[in-house]
């Protein structure tokens, strides 16, 4: 189907964006990407009144390398950042990540931005934001403030974002000398949505361990117990098969297709796989 | 409501000059209002990948682009491709591998093996089909596309 009617809107300025979005009183959407969004309105589940199309403000978008952090902007497209030798090399996890996220089409327009504020339970870049312990830095016309990503996420399609505020940043920290990642996706196909995914960072010795998972509940889920598990063993099989059956609460949910324990059990198996593929 | 809007864009190396509804998808400007019919409209939420088409130097869904958003990029179609001489290898590569049965994801298919193979990649068929994924055949199968695309890669073709 095509989209119903809209008014359509292009600010050249952040803040023009955002005193639109005051002014909206709830009922305009900003439009990055595109690449949720444009389908959700094509399949009439998403009906704004307005779209504030954020395309046109550059300085939304591109990358700034900190002492310990890396901030990307909103509307900083996948394609940029797979082609970016300093953002990989400062998040090696996201070279990882990014070929999985739907099809090469798709990251030309999709942006990191979009995929935070949209929150699918099922996208890969919230759970990265949430293995790393990123941040997500929001700002309307009145007030910016950055909240951490254990905090930004709340259900499906659901973030502590008010609707006057925008999603301008996101934070990612750089990873030390010799921290390690692990990622792994269940699909039915290459780019699909996950049945169930799961990312692991660590550090050398397994101090530290995060491990969260999308595609399985209603929002990325950390899997604390699991990661207490890890943290501090020496990595074997028997620590492994600890860390696996304390998913037994997470907080999974089935779908259509998939029970919640079926779920829970893909969960497992993503954990081991990406366990197995933890590298630097 | 009902708003529209004054775009200017260059499409397969020609100026265009339009007034569109903001509604409208990318894809459908260019099949509707100026006729390139060779972008084909599939499922309109950027699953099947026949309406892949390039706007400033990256293929993207063009159902899932709205034709304002052009405004000002330079758009080039699976006409302009074979116009350029740039999908010349490819097109003979394809009826040469039988790369087509009905033909609706063709336009798609081509658009986006182009980038893959204008990006240098390899004559790796899992790297190949990784590249496509995105892209739905529904009645000749994927063998003979990526057949077909191995062929261009590997010189097997001269156009």
């Amino acid at each position: 189907m095509k989209a119903p009617d809209f008014d359509y809107q292009s600010p050249e300025t952040l803040e023009a964006a955002l005193a639109l979005l005051a002014d909206a009183d709830g009922m305009a959407e900003p439009l990055a990407g595109g690449q949720s969004l444009m389908p959700m309105m094509n399949f009439r589940l998403a009906a704004p009144e307005t779209l504030v199309d954020l395309n046109g403000i550059p300085g939304l978008s591109g990358v700034a390398i900190e002492d310990s952090w890396v901030a990307i902007g909103a509307t900083t497209r996948y394609c940029d950042l797979e082609d970016d030798k300093e953002v990989i090399e400062a998040v090696p996890l996201i070279a990882k990540v990014l070929p999985h996220i739907a099809h090469a089409a798709i990251r030309n327009r999709g942006t990191i931005g979009g995929s935070i504020a949209l929150a699918d339970p099922a996208a890969e870049m919230p759970a990265v934001l949430l293995a790393l312990g990123g941040e997500v830095v929001l700002q309307s016309a009145s007030a910016r403030r950055t909240v951490k990503a254990d905090d930004f996420f709340l259900g499906i399609y659901e973030t502590v974002r008010e609707p006057e505020e925008l999603v301008v940043a996101v934070r990612l920290p750089k990873a030390k000398p010799h921290d390690r990642f692990g990622f792994h996706e269940i699909v039915r196909r290459h780019g699909d949505y996950a049945m169930a995914g799961c990312i692991v960072a660590a550090d050398a010795t397994l101090a530290g361990v995060r491990v969260a998972f999308f595609g399985v509940g209603d929002r990325p889920l950390r899997a604390e117990r699991a990661e207490d598990a890890l943290a501090g063993s020496d990595g074997g099989p028997a620590a492994l098969h600890a860390a696996v059956a304390a998913l037994s609460d997470l907080e999974c949910d089935g779908d259509v297709s998939t029970s919640a324990d079926t779920k829970r059990h893909l969960a497992g198996v993503a954990l081991k796989r990406a366990f197995s593929e933890l590298t630097a | 409501m009902k708003q529209t809007a004054q775009i200017s864009l260059t499409v397969n190396g020609e100026t265009v000059e339009a007034d569109v509804p903001v509604r409208r998808n990318l894809v459908d400007f260019l099949r509707q209002d100026l006729g390139l019919t060779g972008s084909h409209v599939g499922c309109e939420h950027g699953v099947c990948g026949a309406c892949t088409l390039e706007v400033d130097g990256r293929m993207v869904r063009g159902c899932l682009m709205l034709a304002v958003q052009a405004n000002g990029a330079n758009v080039t179609t699976v006409e302009g491709l074979a116009d350029s001489g740039r999908s010349a290898a490819l097109r003979q590569s394809f009826m040469a591998r039988n790369a087509l049965q009905c033909g609706f994801c063709t336009p798609g298919m081509l658009a986006s093996a182009i980038e893959y193979i204008e990006a240098g990649g390899a004559s790796d068929r899992n790297a190949i089909r990784e590249h496509l994924s995105g892209n739905y055949c529904r009645c000749t199968g994927y063998q003979a596309i990526v057949d077909a695309v191995c062929d261009v890669i590997d010189g097997r073709v001269s156009a």
